[in-house]
């Protein structure tokens, strides 16, 4: 799987975009064929992607916020963005 | 009309805007019988039916056809539908979509473009789509529509006539900057139960095609996403039915009748409501043929005592019908089915066979 740089910047891509989808009361991320369902740590991740900060800045915030160890963070976070990277669904630039 | 705590809501909606079309595909899933243009839904309608699909809880939004650029309200279709808050993809061959029309449409918010692939060169394409500068045409339609930067996908149908152009079809995509691309196996509904002796892959074919498509996934990891229909006809179980019938997803057709699957118009004791007549979730959730194959009830031996069942619940009615003569039969390509064999036989006699012509859809 793609490792994350710390100096990259994830950014969500044209043709994806998060929705709250009221029907099932949850959130989303709408993508080409692909309904992804957000759990509360994935969409507080993405909500911190703005296309500005770059992979160690997004990291630090939700440390702070979730008061958890950045290493731990680092991981999860890592490993989600990396996951929807391979699938064309989060671009590392 | 209430939601029955058993049957989910729907996810995506096929929305078949008209049947015309400039090109004339012998596979095209559309009914032989098609409706006329006067008798396709306007675009108040359509927009009211995109709202209540939205209510019913639909996310994703399919404008397909015929060619749905095809209809001169295409872009008010699309605002349309993002305004009820839909994502939405359009499915298209592009011949019709000029710079201008696609810079509207990125206007009206459309999300994704989803291009058809007849074959990699204008002589393969043009002979496929029947119609003559059809392949330049929709190349410089895909510059236009890489160049405004809506993320594309490209779709290829492949069967016995081009199966061989799948590696360059594959290259294309990636020249292109499509994030994503289809490969389907072509699958034998609509017109392509006309065409099954010329298009019929040998199952040489069908493994040759499989293993092109693995390569290519490893090989262009985080580049190209491929999603792929293998050839069921040439396997031991059958794919599953869509997501289930009647829990992910519903088609609406030109003149506003409301399916459960494309091909479902196939199946004769089916009757269909129209979005002209009853709210849709009204359809959805109480329509006579969304519930003929719901859950599990409906199914016979061998399926009903088989440990895959939630797995592909039985496999393709629509397939069944065809040639166990049977809707609600087991699938034919399953290995436990009473007519494997016949369908093998069938698979195998239509690979092989060499005197058919092309049969070529007729537009209404
Ligand atoms: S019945 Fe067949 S054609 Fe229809 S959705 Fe199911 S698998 Fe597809
Ligand atoms: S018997 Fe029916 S449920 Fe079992 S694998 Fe075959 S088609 Fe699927």
């Amino acid at each position: 799987m793609t490792v994350v740089a710390s100096h990259t910047i994830p950014v969500i891509p044209r043709g994806v975009r998060l929705h709250a989808d009221k029907v099932r009361s949850r959130w989303v991320l709408l993508a080409p064929e692909r309904t992804i369902d957000l759990d509360p740590i994935g969409l507080a991740i993405l909500q911190e992607v703005d296309g500005l900060r770059t992979f160690s800045q997004i990291v630090a915030g939700l440390a702070v916020k979730y008061e958890a160890p950045v290493d731990q963070i680092s991981g999860d976070v890592g490993e989600f963005l990396a996951g929807l990277a391979d699938r064309r669904i989060v671009e590392l630039t | 009309m209430t939601a029955r705590p058993t049957v989910p809501a729907p996810i995506a909606m096929l929305a078949e805007l008209t049947y015309r079309c400039p090109l004339s595909c012998p596979y095209c899933s559309n009914p032989v019988e098609m409706a006329k243009k006067e008798a396709e839904l306007d675009t108040e309608a359509w927009a009211d039916v995109f709202a209540q699909a939205a209510r019913l809880g639909v996310l994703q939004l399919h404008l397909s056809g015929g060619e749905p650029a095809s209809r001169r309200d295409l872009v008010a279709l699309v605002a349309a539908a993002r305004t009820a808050g839909l994502y939405t993809n359009l499915i298209t061959s592009a011949i019709g979509l000029t710079q201008r029309r696609l810079k509207e449409l990125e206007t009206a918010g459309l999300d994704h473009v989803q291009l058809s692939l007849q074959g990699t060169d204008a002589d393969m394409a043009d002979r496929i789509g029947g119609y003559k500068g059809g392949f330049d045409r929709k190349m410089q339609a895909a510059h236009w529509i890489v160049e405004a930067g809506f993320p594309l996908t490209l779709n290829a149908v492949v069967h016995r006539q081009n199966l061989h152009q799948l590696p360059q079809a594959i290259e294309m995509a990636v020249a292109m900057k499509a994030r994503r691309m289809e490969v389907a196996i072509v699958q034998f509904h609509g017109w392509a139960m006309l065409n099954r002796k010329t298009l019929m892959p040998t199952a040489e074919q069908a493994t040759e095609a499989s293993r092109i498509v693995q390569e290519a996934r490893s090989r262009l990891k985080g580049t190209l996403v491929i999603d792929y229909v293998p050839a069921d006809y040439h396997s031991d179980y059958p794919k599953r039915c869509m997501g289930g019938w009647g829990t992910t997803g519903l088609n609406v057709t030109p003149d506003g009748l409301v399916l459960p699957c494309h091909a479902a118009q196939t199946i004769p004791t089916l009757e269909f409501d129209n979005v002209r007549d009853k709210p849709l979730a009204d359809i959805w959730y109480n329509g006579t043929a969304f519930n003929a194959y719901r859950g599990e009830d409906w199914m016979q031996e061998p399926c009903k005592s088989c440990d895959r069942r939630k797995l592909d619940f039985g496999g393709c009615r629509c397939q069944a019908m065809a040639i166990a003569g049977q809707a609600a039969a087991t699938d034919p390509v399953c290995v436990k089915s009473p007519v494997h064999g016949k369908m093998v036989e069938l698979a195998q006699a239509f690979s092989q066979d060499e005197t058919g012509e092309l049969v070529y859809r007729k537009s209404p």
